[in-house]
């Protein structure tokens, strides 16, 4: 039986301040193989954190957290590294990718630091974005695309090293409504394709194309559906 | 343990994914060196402009570090030239006086022997004595019975004393030991005193004569290194003079060294001359070339290495100081990694190779503008440009320790970057 990939037992963060500040709160979650889930939050919620928490940039303060039904709260620094440029897909809301660097390059910056030999790496960011439509791009600047085209090499960069989570902060944040849905269509057909994707929002339109919706208010998380609240 | 089985979601990537996946346990450096240089050099050369700037520093102050040391060699090497191989090898020798214990003086006197003497030392490579003769005043006339009397001073030669004072000569051939040995009536004519006795070949055999004494000619100097005197005299084999003349001593030994021999030869060659005073004797050797040399180039490089120094401490801050800047600009650029599976030592890497980058370019621009910068001086004065070759290879190498040095800190301060403050949208 395959474990699920995210299995989130009694989490919490509590940064000792002061103040203290109790930012999640006893959280369980559970992200099955192929699962779309979005986290839906009002800013302060304590969504961000929780996002921290997953791509494992931050360690919780108590609780027990198994990525691919590996505890991964009691690796050391090191391998916790490893594990998240491994098993994590990151897409920001800022798309972070580097200018003066091609389309190309930037997606396989992904792999430098997993020591995927140079040919196959070329390869791979090569097919990944073509995957995501943007196999005529391979040689440009960043800074010359528009913002979904951006975002699109971002999600690629992402995906390059066939992560077990693609976690997507605010993905359309940055984008006009046009780009966000075209985005939105991309993560529906990387779901159909049988990708775990995590998408952290506070935009309903954007948490409504989940297949599985939880809340978070003030650290505390619940099921959209169980608590019938849909604004 | 996790199993692989099941893992796969992305149909598209299942047969790469089968080989190319990472198990969590493995262990060891994932970044290969060239990666590291790889990214290290992209993050320098995307900002061409401050790169310039950033190394401007480092070439200024490895270009004078550069420039002052190949100039000083320069220098050290023209003043070497002008104390050239005839003179770092001429010793000589000549009687002094010492003041003996009662007041009296002592005076001591070269030994007739004393080129045999001193060609027995390792390192000699000719002697011979020299004497000014006393001729009573006998004139020297061309022709036996003529008017035109002339005053040309007689001077006493060993053998050995042309090839000691580097004679060349231009016609005819000088005394040798036999000569010497018999006194024979020959002499040797200085060129100016073989113009004004009218004597300008020696192949039909011409006599001088010294008073009512006739002495074959059987050479002319052409050009000596040392006392040209000889060129104005008439040179007699030393036993002629003293037999003729009752010539007492020799007056001075010149001695010719091999290179480099010459102030060993100094030392030795008063005790080889008169083993039991050797102190009544004086001796003038070349000093050593080296202390000359450095003596000279010790005054040009002090100043212009302290500036270079300076140079290049403000050069290292100045990429102590933009890198840290360019940390500060791209932490987000350093969260990024931090999520893409960059460690703090990956990020602290790539600052430091890329601040040492920058070191070593402006190493290698300043080794450069600083050899144009010797070889032009050079052409101006006139000079040979002299350059240690291991200077200009080992310069560039220094602007990347510099660089390192000065990456030290901003790398640092790079690896501590949060990745979560970074990636807050920016």
């Amino acid at each position: 039986m395959t474990p699920p990939v995210v299995e989130m037992s009694g989490i919490g963060r509590v940064y000792p301040g002061p103040p203290r500040v109790e930012a999640v709160r006893d959280v369980d979650l559970t992200i099955a193989p192929g699962e779309y889930l979005s986290i839906i939050g009002p800013s302060g919620s304590g969504k961000s954190t929780l996002l921290h928490l997953l791509g494992l940039l931050d360690r919780p303060s108590h609780g027990i957290y198994l990525l691919d039904g590996v505890d991964v709260g009691t690796l050391p620094e090191r391998r916790r590294t490893r594990v998240r440029g491994e098993r994590i897909g990151f897409v920001f809301q800022a798309f972070h990718l580097l200018p003066h660097r091609s389309v190309l390059e930037n997606v396989e910056l992904a792999m430098v630091y997993l020591r995927v030999p140079r040919k196959e790496r070329t390869a791979r960011a090569t097919a990944t974005l073509e995957r995501v439509g943007l196999g005529h791009r391979l040689d440009f600047d960043p800074i010359t695309l528009s913002g979904g085209e951006r975002q699109r090499v971002a999600i690629a960069r992402a995906l390059v090293a066939q992560p077990s989570l693609l976690l997507a902060d605010e993905p359309t944040g940055n984008l006009d409504s046009g780009n966000a849905a075209s985005v939105l269509d991309l993560f529906d057909e990387l779901h159909a394709d049988g990708l775990t994707l995590a998408v952290i929002t506070h935009d309903d339109g954007v948490s409504a194309r989940a297949q599985r919706r939880v809340r978070i208010v003030d650290g505390v998380m619940s099921d959209v559906a169980a608590a019938g609240v849909v604004a | 343990m996790r199993r692989l089985s099941g893992r796969v979601r992305l149909p598209r990537f299942r047969r790469r994914r089968a080989g190319g996946r990472q198990r969590l346990t493995r262990r060891g450096r994932r970044m290969t060196l060239r990666d590291l240089f790889s990214e290290a050099l992209a993050g320098v050369a995307a900002r061409p402009s401050r790169l310039a700037l950033t190394t401007l520093g480092t070439v200024l102050g490895i270009a004078a570090l550069v420039a002052t040391i190949g100039l000083g060699q320069t220098a050290a090497g023209q003043i070497s030239d002008r104390f050239d191989a005839v003179a770092a090898t001429r010793v000589t020798v000549e009687p002094g006086e010492t003041d003996g214990p009662d007041g009296e003086v002592a005076l001591t006197q070269l030994p007739w022997d004393a080129p045999q003497r001193l060609e027995r030392l390792a390192g000699v490579a000719s002697a011979g004595t020299f004497a000014t003769v006393d001729v009573g005043g006998d004139p020297v006339r061309g022709v036996p019975y003529g008017t035109q009397e002339q005053t040309v001073p007689v001077a006493a030669a060993s053998p050995g004393l042309f090839d000691a004072l580097g004679a060349r000569l231009s016609g005819g051939r000088v005394f040798d030991e036999g000569h010497d040995e018999r006194g024979d009536a020959v002499v040797v004519l200085g060129r100016y005193a073989a113009d004004r006795l009218g004597i300008n070949r020696v192949d039909s055999q011409p006599s001088i004569f010294i008073g009512d004494r006739a002495f074959t000619v059987i050479g002319i100097l052409d050009a000596v290194d040392y006392r040209s005197e000889l060129q104005d005299s008439v040179i007699m084999p030393m036993t002629t003079a003293r037999e003729l003349y009752g010539l007492e001593a020799p007056e001075v030994l010149e001695v010719r060294t091999e290179l480099g021999a010459a102030q060993l030869i100094g030392r030795q060659a008063p005790i080889a001359v008169d083993p039991n005073n050797p102190d009544l004797l004086d001796v003038t050797a070349p000093p050593p070339p080296g202390s000359l040399r450095d003596n000279v180039s010790a005054d040009v490089n002090g100043l212009f290495l302290a500036l270079g120094g300076l140079a290049l401490l403000v050069g290292g801050l100045g990429i102590a100081n933009v890198t840290l800047l360019s940390v500060l600009e791209r932490v987000s650029e350093i969260g990024l990694r931090r999520a893409v599976g960059a460690g703090r030592s990956h990020v602290a890497g790539q600052f430091l190779v890329e601040s040492g980058i920058v070191g070593f370019l402006g190493g290698l621009i300043g080794s450069t503008v600083g050899v144009l910068a010797t070889v032009g001086v050079s052409v101006v004065r006139d000079w040979t440009p002299l350059l240690d070759i291991r200077l200009a290879l080992v310069a560039p190498l220094l602007g990347g320790a510099i660089g390192l040095v000065a990456g030290a800190y901003p790398a640092w301060r790079a690896s501590a970057v949060e990745p979560i403050t970074a990636l807050r949208s920016g």
